[in-house]
C-alpha cells in the first residue's frame, strides 16, 4: 500500500471511530455536567471534604476553587517528589531537586507534562501512580471542568427557565457559572475513571505492559546484559492518552514498545486523544440547544487538523536531505512499526491536542515537518485542543470571529444569543496575547542573558537554526501547557525547570482566568431571541472559513519571523 | 485645506496624540528611528541589519515614511472633522426656525393683551427666556412657554399625539403651551420658558468636531482588538533580536521600528473616527441629530420600534371618511350642508370634508369660497360654519355644542332625533372615529339636525411601504396609541405593523419597553409628549422629533430635525452601515498584514540565511526596498482608504450569509491582492533608487 493510501485509511478509520463516538459521548458529557444528581460515592466525597454541593459559584468563586484545588495539588505532589526517598515502592530512587520537582509537579498540574527527566530512572511506583497518574487525572477534569463553565454562560438563560440547582443551566441573574468541586468531581469519577479502566483493559490486550517487576535484568543475544525496567504502564497510559496529559511512563513515551506497542494500539492512541476534544463541540451544540454551533467547530478543528497532518506528512515523505532520500523516507528517529503515515498523524494528534505525547523523535523531523508541529501548537491548540482546553480555546475564537462577522455585516455582534460586547472583546484579546508573550518573553530572556544562553547552546544537541528551535520548541510547547518536546535540548537544568515551571503555570493559569471571566460575562447576560432574518450566519461554512483563517492569522503575525529563525532557516534558508 | 493640513499637524503632537495609542506607537518608533539615523549619521557608522549592509540614506528614508505615515493617518482624521463642521455650521444657519411676534416692553396691568404695545417679528430662534409673545390663530407656537393672557384652542397632536384639539388659558392649571404646537382659533400672550431650538446643533458640532467624541461600544471593543494586535507587534520587535542571538546578526533599530510601524493596524486607528464622524455627517445630511456616537450605533442594533400612532403611522389630524344623513334629509342635502360649513374653514376637518365631497361626485358645483360670512371655529363655541346672504347660517361641531347651538335659536330638537344622532355618534366613537354634527337654520325656517360626518385617522401614504421595509431591515414595529385596542388593531392591520399596544398611558409604554428589552431586543421609540419623557429615556435609542416638547427633547438622543418620523429607515441603515465599514476595514487590514509579512519578515535575517529570499514571494529587489516599500504602502494605504471610510460600505439587506461571503471576499480576498500588486509596484519605483 502506498504511503498516500495508507495515510487515507488511518485517517478514515480514525474519522469513522471518532464521528461514532461523537454523539454519545459529547451527550453524557453534557449530561454529566447538567444533571441535578449526585451519586452516592460523590455525596460521600461531598460531605467528607466539606462542600455544598448545590452551591452556585460566580466566576470569581470558581476561580479561585480552580486555583485553591491546583495549588493543593501542586503542593502535595511537590512534597511526594521531594520526599521519594522515603516512600515504599520507590525502586531504590532518590528524592528529586527542587527545581526538577517544581517543574515536574507544575507541569503535571497543570496538564502539560513536560518531562525534563527521564521517568524510569527518576521516579519509582509510587509517585508514578500517587502523585503523577493522580494529577493526569485531576489536572484534566479541571480542564474539562473550566470548559463546562465557559459552555454554560453561554448556555445561561433567564432564571424563570432555570434547571436543577446546581449544575443545570446557570441563572443570568445571579451569574454563576457551576459548582467547581461537582464539575472536576463528576469529570473524574464519571468520565476519566471509569473510562480509563475501559481502555487500560484494551491496551494491555494490545500489548501494553502491567506489572510492579521492578528492573529485570536479562542477558542479551550477543552476551550483554541489559536492564529493562518494568511497571504498571497501561493503567497510567489510559489517562496519559485521554487527559491529553502526555506524561509517559518511559522516557521513550509512545515510541517504547511496552508503551505503544502495534500499529494499531498507535492508532488506538490518537483516537484517545482526540476523542474527548473532539466530542466537546457537541456537548457545547446540547447543552445550548443548537447543534450547529457544535458542528462550526468540528469543521473548523478538522480543517486545522487536515491541514497540519497533510503538510507535515508530505514533508517527511518529500525528506530533503540526502539520508533520508536514500531511506526513501525521513525515517531517523521513527519506529519501524509506525512508519512516517503512523508517525506524523500521533504527531500531528499530540502537537493539535496538549498531549505531550510523542511516537517519534520530533527534533528528526525535516525542518518543515518540524515546523508544522511548532505551528501546530502556535495556534494556540484549537486543533482539536486539548480535552477542554481545546473547546475553550476555540470559543474564544469564536468570539473574535463571530464580532467581525457582525461588524462586516452591519450587525449586533450574538453568539448563541449572548451579546459580544467592550467586556467580552477586552477579555478575549488578552488572550491571544498571553501565550505568545509568555513563550517569546521566556525565549527572549533565556537567550538574551548572555550566561544562560551560552548554558542553553552548550545543551542543545544540534548548533545554529536546529538548535535554536529545540530551545524554540520547549518554550513554546510549555507556555501553551503541551509538554512534548523536540527533543535534542537538555531541559533537566536549574534555568530552564525553573523558567519552564513558571512559564507553564501562568499559560496555564491566566487564560483560564480570562476564560472564567468570560464565562462570567455571558452567564450575565439574557439571551436574545433571534429569528430567521436576524440572525448572524455564524453556522454557514463561510464562518468556518473566516474561523480557520483567523487561527491562522491571530498566530502567525507574532511567530512568522521566529520560524523564519529556526525551521525555514533551516529548511530552506541554506 | 490649509487648515486640515495645519490641523493634522497639530493631531503629531504627543500631548493631543496619545489620545490614539496606536498613532501613538507609530510616533515613538518614527521618533526612535529619527534618534537612531542621526546617531549613525554624527558616528559615521554604516547602516546594517540581520547581517546585510543597508544603504546610506536607508534609516533616514524608513523614518521619513513612518512620520509621513503618521502625519497621513492625521490628515485623514482632520479632514473628516473638517467635513462634519462645515455641515455642521450650515446646518446651524438653517435650522428651522419660525417666526415669532415679540412684544416689546410688555405691561401686564395696562396692556394684558397687548393690543398697543410694539410688536416685532424675530425669528424664534432668537427667543429668550422671559421673552413675551403674541400667538394668533394659525401661528406656530415659537416656544414653550405660559399663557399670560387669553384663552386658545391648540392642536397640540404633533406633540402629544392626541388629535382632539385642547383648551389652553391664561391663570389655570392649562396654561402651559408647547413649542411647535399650532393655535387654531383665538389669541393669546404667552411668556417663553424654554426657546425651541436648544444647544443639541451645538452638541452635534462638538461631537463632528471630534473634541468630545464619545467611542460606540463597538469601536470600544475593536479597539481592544487593535490594542492586542498593536502589543503582539511590539513584543515581536521587543524579542527578536534576543531570540535571534544565537544564530543571527541583530536586526537595525530602525528596521524593528518600522516592523512595528508598518504592522500595526495604524490605518483603522486612522480611519475609525473617519467612520464615526461620516456617519454622523449622513445623518446631518438626512436632518438627524444625533446626542452620541453610542447613540449612533445603538441606531444600527435595533431589533424593535415603538412608533407612536399619530404622526407616524396616521395623519394625526382627523379627516372626514363618511357622510350618515339622519332623519329625512338625503344624503344629497348632508353634503351640501357640510360643504358649506367648510368651504371657508382652513382646518383639516373642513378641508377633508371637501375632499370627501369631492370623492364622492356630491359636490354642490353652485358652492364656491366667500359664499358667505365664515364662521370660524372657536373655543368658545366649539362651533364652526357659515352664514349665507339669504339668512341661511349652516354650522358643523361636536354633538353637544351643535344641540346646544340649535336650542339656543329655539329650535330643540324632538327626542326622536336626538336619539337616532346619539346612536349614530355612538357608533362612529366605538369605531375609533371622531362624529362631526352638522345642522342648518334656514333665514326663518326651523333649524335642524341634518347628519353627521365621519372623522378617522387615517394611514399616511407611504407608511406601509416603510415598516415593510423596516422589516426587510429585521426590526419589528410596534404602534402605541391611547386609542381602544381594537381601533389600535384596525389602524395597526391597515398600516402592516407587527404589532400594537392601545389604551397606552405612560406606565404600560415604559412597561412595555422593558418587556422588550427584557427578551434582548433593542428597542427604538419615537415619541414627542411629555409623558413619552420616561420611556424615551428607557428605550436604547430615543428619537424625537424638533417639534417635541423640551422634555422630550432631553430624554431623546435623536433628534430628528424635519419632523419626519420615518426617519427611522435612515437612522437603522446609517447606523448599520458604519460599523459594516468598521468590520471590512478591519477585515482588509489583517488580510493586508499577511501580505506584510511576507514582504517584511523573509528580508529580516536574508543576510544570514541566503536561502530566504525563495520565501520572499514578491520578488522585491533588496531587503531595503522591501522594508521602505512596505512603509510607503501604508501612507499609500491611507490615503486609498479614505474614500471607503467616508463613504462606508452599501450596506445590504439581503441574505445575511451571502452578504458576509461576498464582504470576505471583497475585503478579505482583496485585501490579500490590493497590497500584493501595491507593495510590488512600489518597489519598482524604490529599486530605481542606487543601492535599493
Amino acid at each position: 500500500m502506498g504511503d498516500g493510501a495508507l495515510a487515507a485509511a488511518n485517517v478514515a478509520a480514525l474519522a469513522v471511530v471518532l464521528a461514532a463516538a461523537y454523539r454519545p459521548l459529547g451527550d453524557y458529557l453534557a449530561h454529566v455536567f447538567t444533571s441535578a444528581r449526585h451519586t452516592r460515592a460523590e455525596k460521600v466525597l461531598y460531605r467528607a471534604v466539606g462542600v455544598d454541593p448545590e452551591g452556585r459559584q460566580p466566576w470569581p468563586a470558581y476561580l479561585r476553587a480552580v486555583l485553591a484545588f491546583s495549588l493543593a495539588g501542586l503542593a502535595l505532589l511537590y512534597l511526594l517528589l521531594r520526599t521519594q526517598h522515603l516512600l515504599p515502592g520507590s525502586l531504590g530512587l532518590p528524592a528529586l531537586r527542587p527545581d526538577l520537582a517544581f517543574n515536574t509537579a507544575v507541569s503535571f498540574v497543570a496538564n502539560t507534562n513536560w518531562q525534563a527527566y527521564s521517568p524510569e530512572q527518576t521516579v519509582g511506583y509510587a509517585v508514578q501512580a500517587a502523585g503523577l497518574a493522580v494529577q493526569s487525572f485531576l489536572s484534566a477534569a479541571v480542564s474539562l471542568a473550566v470548559a463546562a463553565a465557559l459552555i454554560r454562560g453561554l448556555a445561561a438563560r433567564g432564571a424563570s427557565t432555570t434547571g436543577p440547582a446546581t449544575t443545570g443551566p446557570a441563572t443570568t441573574g445571579t451569574g454563576t457559572i457551576g459548582n467547581f468541586w461537582v464539575d472536576v468531581t463528576r469529570s473524574t469519577l464519571r468520565v476519566l475513571l471509569p473510562a480509563s479502566v475501559v481502555v487500560a483493559v484494551v491496551l494491555l490486550a494490545g500489548g501494553v505492559v502491567q506489572n510492579v517487576a521492578g528492573f529485570t535484568d536479562v542477558t542479551t543475544i550477543a552476551g550483554g546484559t541489559q536492564t529493562i525496567p518494568g511497571g504498571p504502564v497501561a493503567s497510567q497510559e489510559a489517562i496519559k492518552m485521554l487527559g491529553t496529559n502526555g506524561g509517559g511512563f518511559f522516557n521513550a513515551n509512545s515510541a517504547h514498545p511496552f508503551e505503544n506497542p502495534t500499529p494499531w494500539t498507535n492508532l488506538f492512541q490518537v483516537f484517545l486523544l482526540l476523542v474527548i476534544p473532539v466530542c466537546l463541540p457537541r456537548t457545547l451544540g446540547t447543552m445550548v440547544g443548537d447543534q450547529r454551533a457544535g458542528r462550526v467547530l468540528l469543521w473548523t478543528m478538522a480543517a486545522l487538523f487536515g491541514l497540519v497532518y497533510v503538510s507535515m506528512t508530505v514533508f517527511e515523505l518529500a525528506g530533503a536531505g540526502t539520508v533520508p532520500q536514500l531511506a526513501g523516507a525521513a525515517l531517523e528517529g521513527k519506529e519501524q512499526r509506525f512508519g512516517i503515515v503512523g508517525s506524523t498523524l500521533f504527531a500531528t494528534a499530540t502537537s493539535g491536542t496538549t498531549g505531550g505525547a510523542a511516537n517519534s523523535m520530533h527534533g528528526s523531523y525535516t525542518a518543515l515537518g518540524g515546523m508544522m508541529l511548532l505551528l501546530n501548537m502556535m495556534m494556540g491548540e484549537v486543533a482539536p485542543g486539548g480535552a477542554g482546553s481545546g473547546a475553550y480555546a476555540i470559543l474564544v475564537m469564536v468570539v473574535i470571529a463571530v464580532f467581525l462577522a457582525a461588524l462586516l455585516l452591519g450587525r449586533a455582534p450574538v453568539y448563541l444569543g449572548k451579546r459580544i460586547g467592550v467586556r467580552e472583546l477586552q477579555l478575549v484579546s488578552v488572550f491571544i496575547l498571553i501565550m505568545p508573550t509568555l513563550a517569546l518573553g521566556g525565549l527572549a530572556v533565556s537567550l538574551g542573558i548572555t550566561p544562560v544562553r551560552a548554558q542553553i547552546l552548550a545543551g542543545t544537541g544540534n548548533t545554529g537554526a536546529h538548535g535554536l528551535t529545540e530551545v524554540m520548541y520547549a518554550f513554546v510547547s510549555a507556555a501553551v501547557n503541551n509538554g512534548s518536546a523536540f527533543a535534542g535540548l537538555s531541559a533537566n537544568t536549574p534555568w530552564l525547570n525553573t523558567t519552564l515551571g513558571i512559564l507553564i503555570l501562568l499559560g496555564r493559569f491566566l487564560p483560564i482566568a480570562v476564560v472564567l471571566a468570560l464565562a462570567g460575562s455571558f452567564a450575565r447576560q439574557e439571551p436574545t431571541t433571534t429569528t430567521a432574518t436576524t440572525e448572524l450566519p455564524v453556522h454557514r461554512p463561510q464562518f468556518v472559513g473566516l474561523l480557520v483563517a483567523l487561527v491562522l492569522f491571530v498566530a502567525l503575525p507574532m511567530f512568522l519571523p521566529y520560524l523564519m529563525l529556526g525551521p525555514l532557516a533551516e529548511g530552506v534558508g541554506r | 485645506m490649509t487648515r486640515v493640513l495645519l490641523d493634522a499637524l497639530r493631531k503629531c503632537d504627543p500631548r493631543v496624540q496619545w489620545r490614539n495609542p496606536v498613532l501613538m506607537l507609530v510616533e515613538a518608533c518614527a521618533l526612535l528611528a529619527t534618534v537612531y539615523a542621526l546617531w549613525e549619521t554624527v558616528t559615521g557608522a554604516t547602516p546594517t541589519s540581520g547581517g546585510a549592509a543597508l544603504p546610506g540614506s536607508f534609516h533616514w528614508a524608513a523614518a521619513a515614511w513612518m512620520w509621513l505615515t503618521l502625519y497621513t493617518a492625521n490628515v485623514a482624521e482632520a479632514l473628516a472633522e473638517g467635513r462634519g463642521r462645515a455641515q455642521a455650521a450650515g446646518l446651524r444657519a438653517a435650522q428651522a426656525t419660525t417666526t415669532a411676534h415679540r412684544v416689546r416692553r410688555y405691561d401686564p396691568l395696562r396692556d394684558a393683551a397687548a393690543r398697543e404695545a410694539t410688536i416685532e417679528a424675530v425669528s424664534s430662534a432668537e427667543l429668550r427666556p422671559g421673552d413675551v409673545v403674541v400667538i394668533a390663530e394659525g401661528d406656530t407656537v415659537p416656544a414653550d412657554g405660559q399663557v399670560v393672557w387669553g384663552i386658545a384652542s391648540i392642536d397640540e397632536s404633533a406633540v402629544t399625539g392626541e388629535s382632539a384639539p385642547v383648551i389652553r388659558e391664561s391663570g389655570a392649571k392649562r396654561a402651559t403651551v408647547t413649542g411647535g404646537t399650532r393655535v387654531l382659533s383665538d389669541r393669546v400672550v404667552c411668556r417663553v420658558t424654554m426657546p425651541l431650538g436648544d444647544t443639541r446643533v451645538d452638541q452635534m458640532i462638538a461631537l463632528a468636531e471630534g473634541a468630545r467624541r464619545q467611542k460606540a461600544p463597538n469601536e470600544l471593543a475593536l479597539f481592544a482588538l487593535l490594542a492586542s494586535f498593536s502589543l503582539s507587534f511590539v513584543v515581536v520587535a521587543l524579542t527578536l533580536n534576543a531570540v535571534a542571538s544565537p544564530v543571527a546578526a541583530p536586526v537595525s533599530l530602525p528596521i524593528l521600528a518600522a516592523l512595528v510601524a508598518a504592522l500595526i493596524p495604524s490605518e483603522i486607528a486612522a480611519l475609525l473616527s473617519v467612520t464615526g464622524i461620516a456617519g454622523m455627517y449622513r445623518l446631518l445630511r438626512s436632518n438627524v441629530l444625533v446626542t452620541s456616537a453610542k447613540a449612533l450605533e445603538t441606531a444600527g442594533d435595533i431589533t424593535t420600534v415603538l412608533v407612536d400612532k399619530t404622526g407616524t403611522v396616521t395623519w394625526g389630524n382627523r379627516r372626514a371618511t363618511r357622510f350618515v344623513p339622519v332623519g329625512e334629509t338625503t344624503r344629497h342635502e348632508l353634503v351640501r350642508a357640510a360643504v358649506l360649513a367648510s368651504i371657508d374653514d382652513p382646518t383639516p376637518e373642513g378641508r377633508s370634508t371637501l375632499a370627501l365631497a369631492h370623492t364622492t361626485s356630491l359636490m354642490p358645483d353652485d358652492v364656491a369660497a366667500g359664499a358667505g360670512r365664515a364662521i370660524p371655529f372657536s373655543a368658545h363655541t366649539r362651533l364652526s360654519g357659515i352664514d349665507l346672504p339669504d339668512g341661511t347660517q349652516v354650522r358643523k361641531g361636536a354633538e353637544s355644542a351643535v344641540l346646544a347651538w340649535l336650542k339656543r335659536a329655539g329650535d330643540q330638537q324632538p327626542r326622536g332625533v336626538v336619539e337616532q344622532v346619539r346612536a349614530r355618534t355612538t357608533v362612529i366613537a366605538r369605531a375609533g372615529g371622531t362624529p362631526l354634527v352638522v345642522a342648518a337654520k334656514p333665514a326663518g325656517g326651523r333649524g335642524e339636525v341634518l347628519g353627521v360626518i365621519e372623522l378617522k385617522d387615517v394611514v399616511k401614504e407611504g407608511a406601509a411601504d416603510r415598516f415593510e421595509t423596516l422589516r426587510r431591515l429585521g426590526v419589528r414595529t410596534v404602534m402605541i396609541t391611547g386609542d381602544n385596542p381594537l381601533t389600535a388593531a384596525a389602524i395597526a392591520a391597515e398600516a402592516g405593523i407587527d404589532d400594537h399596544l392601545g389604551d397606552a398611558s405612560p406606565e404600560t409604554k415604559l412597561a412595555r419597553i422593558r418587556t422588550e428589552q427584557a427578551a434582548g431586543h433593542f428597542v427604538a421609540m419615537t415619541g414627542d409628549g411629555t409623558n413619552d419623557a420616561p420611556a424615551l429615556a428607557q428605550a436604547d435609542v430615543g428619537v424625537a422629533m424638533s417639534s417635541a416638547t423640551a422634555a422630550a427633547r432631553e430624554s431623546a438622543n435623536i433628534v430628528v430635525l424635519d419632523d419626519d418620523p420615518t426617519k427611522l429607515v435612515e437612522i437603522i441603515t446609517i447606523g448599520r452601515r458604519s460599523m459594516a465599514t468598521r468590520g471590512a476595514l478591519t477585515t482588509f487590514n489583517i488580510a493586508n498584514d499577511l501580505v506584510r509579512y511576507f514582504a517584511l519578515f523573509p528580508v529580516l535575517f536574508v543576510g544570514t540565511f541566503p536561502g530566504l529570499d525563495a520565501l520572499n514571494v514578491l520578488r522585491l529587489s533588496s531587503p531595503a526596498s522591501a522594508v521602505l516599500s512596505t512603509l510607503i504602502f501604508s501612507v499609500v494605504v491611507i490615503v486609498a482608504l479614505v474614500p471607503l471610510a467616508l463613504v462606508g460600505v452599501p450596506y445590504r439587506t439581503p441574505d445575511l450569509g451571502t452578504s458576509l461571503s461576498r464582504n470576505l471576499l471583497y475585503f478579505g480576498v482583496g485585501g490579500l491582492l490590493f497590497p500584493a500588486v501595491c507593495i510590488k509596484l512600489i518597489d519598482l519605483v524604490v529599486s530605481l533608487f542606487p543601492g535599493y
